[in-house]
């Protein structure tokens, strides 16, 4: 058993960008894992997707393309990613650790299926010896675990905007249409409908930009004032845990343990004092700006910026000063 | 309709995390451990579909440490039963996942509810894991969910929107935060629940598929400093942001 096995995520057609990450991953260690690349692909009308990566650099894409796989069903795309892998040969398996990914991985290395090591969330690779290892957050990144597997396959899922996501190319990628391994229509559970967020809301977890707001906003009302921040940053609004227990804002919103963990180039806490939660989801923000009443506030020690004063001062003159500079 | 629930304990999200001597695990000193907060609202979930339906509802939890005080509170809430599957560290989602599985096959649940993931490993394999092991669905990071005649419909967030699922039962749902609204505990209930059954079964635990190689701290970040006071500092911090975090 050599090679990395890849499993792709795809909506509509268009591959995943975090699913690419993880292609380009596998790329990489590719010479590391001795062997080749194979990519899978599985849903309903996928050729399209299937066509773009075929230069990508994998040597083998598996694609199963079927009605009743239009949809995400996790016995389903287990299966159908179990079927594949074995078929690879692969001793590592990547997985983009989206939401689907994160169920999908965990159901591919169970006792009922692969019954094998899987590592979560993984944010770097590397090597003892000849052995692969991975390094995740745990305790929503109060600390890094690194592991090794035991026995072969060994399967990761990747976290999003992590790795980078160029491929090296080259070669063209032999395109094998597979047969689940189950009879049509026979899966339990399925994803009937998916309704996208309305309003071009951004998802916390995935903007660039996150402006947040903690108790200090004084209640729903409040958070006009970090909207309008939000959108002059082009950004996602964020809360902390507080907040969100207190009904102001959805759980959506919700930063840190129990909530999102973000990691976007600007993260601006307005109100927020900074507990231990709230700091363990947004520490690894590039750069941290803090605006808070109380000089003493534990989340200045975190913040590369910090402005101690009234919010409902500070975060208007701000959400001006951007607008007006046209930035 | 017999329901399951597992029940992790982790430490508190509070909690502050040092290293142990080992330079592999979580220094256990100082730290309070309590019932993961996703499992609050699978408990909370277990027990609405018992008041609906009828049946048993039973919270498993496997671990090695005494947890007899937070299962009561379990049983307190609505359980029926509570069983500990006392087994030895380490313990993942790859063990847990088969160590629960042996044993909820002879409760023939027609539902067993997990939080999404425990907040300690951050892994959220476990209620997946379950249900491959008794060849049924799942249904993970359920955020509404509704039995209807032919199983049941939950719905999930995803990046961008949110999915509507059908799934037949028997089946395993593992909860988001915010699902629903956990209950607390009467005091009636509370002195009722010391009656019912908590039992503590030794087990063996299957070999873990992963081996540690160290735990470590985060680096921590740089001292940052205050630009000024109130909105007349707003100007230094916009030329900071943009000319030396270079981030407008």
């Amino acid at each position: 058993m050599s090679g990395i096995c890849v499993i792709l995520e795809q909506r509509g057609g268009a591959v995943k960008r975090a699913s690419v990450e993880a292609l380009a991953e596998a790329l990489r260690q590719k010479d590391a894992a001795g062997g080749p690349v194979s990519a899978v692909l599985i849903g309903h009308d996928v050729a399209d997707a299937a066509d773009q990566l075929k230069s990508s650099g994998a040597e083998r894409i598996m694609v199963f393309d079927r009605a009743d796989l239009g949809h995400y069903s996790s016995e389903g795309y287990r299966d159908c990613a179990v079927h594949a892998i074995n078929a690879s040969g692969a001793s590592v398996v990547f997985v983009a650790a989206t939401v689907q990914g994160r169920d999908l991985a965990a159901a591919v290395a169970g006792g009922g299926a692969l019954d094998c090591g899987y590592a979560a969330e993984c944010v770097a690779l590397g090597y003892e010896g000849d052995r692969l290892t991975a390094s995740r957050p745990v305790y929503a990144g109060k600390a890094m675990v690194k592991v090794a597997c035991k026995g072969s396959p060994f399967v990761l899922s990747l976290r999003p905007n992590v790795f980078d996501s160029a491929l090296t190319g080259g070669g063209e990628a032999a395109v094998e249409s597979m047969d689940p391994p189950f009879a049509e229509g026979d899966l339990k559970s399925t994803v009937t409908s998916i309704a996208e967020s309305s309003g071009g809301a951004k998802d916390v977890a995935e903007a660039d930009v996150v402006v947040s707001g903690g108790r200090g906003v004084g209640g729903p009302e409040g958070f006009e004032t970090i909207e309008a921040l939000a959108a002059a940053l082009d950004g996602a609004v964020g809360a902390s845990r507080a907040v969100v227990d207190l009904g102001w804002r959805p759980h959506s919103e919700q930063v840190g343990q129990t909530g999102k963990v973000v990691s976007p180039k600007l993260y601006v806490a307005c109100g927020i004092s900074g507990a231990i939660q709230h700091l363990a989801g947004m520490r690894t923000s590039k750069v941290i700006v803090a605006i808070n009443k109380d000089a003493e506030a534990p989340i200045f020690k975190v913040a590369d910026y910090g402005i101690v004063g009234d919010l409902f001062e500070v975060a208007p003159a701000l959400t001006e000063a951007i607008k007006s500079s046209g930035s | 309709m017999n329901v399951i629930c597992c029940i992790a304990r982790v430490p508190d999200t509070a909690a502050r995390v040092k290293v142990g001597a080992d330079g592999k695990s979580l220094d256990p000193d100082g730290i309070q451990y309590v019932i993961n907060p996703y499992d609050e609202f699978a408990l909370e979930a277990a027990i609405q579909i018992k008041e609906r339906h009828g049946g048993d509802l039973t919270v498993i939890h496997v671990g090695e440490e005494d947890f007899s005080k937070d299962l009561r509170q379990c049983l307190a809430k609505g359980a029926d039963k509570a069983i500990h599957l006392k087994a030895s560290a380490p313990l993942g989602p790859h063990v847990i996942s088969k160590l629960v599985a042996d044993r909820a096959a002879d409760l023939m649940p027609a539902v067993v509810c997990c939080g999404k993931q425990s907040v300690d490993g951050d892994v959220g394999g476990t209620g997946v894991m379950i249900a491959g092991l008794l060849e049924v669905p799942v249904v993970s990071k359920v955020s509404s969910m509704e039995l209807t005649d032919a199983g049941a419909t939950c719905t999930r967030e995803v990046e961008g929107g949110t999915e509507t699922i059908e799934t037949s039962l028997p089946c395993v749902f593992t909860f988001e935060k915010g699902a629903n609204e956990p209950r607390r505990a009467g005091l009636k209930d509370i002195m009722a629940a010391k009656k019912k059954p908590l039992e503590v079964e030794e087990v063996a635990a299957p070999e873990s598929k992963l081996e540690v190689l160290s735990l470590e701290l985060p680096p921590q970040r740089a001292e940052g400093r205050i630009v000024g006071e109130g909105a007349e500092a707003v100007p230094e911090l916009v030329r900071a942001l943009r000319e030396e975090a270079k981030v407008l």
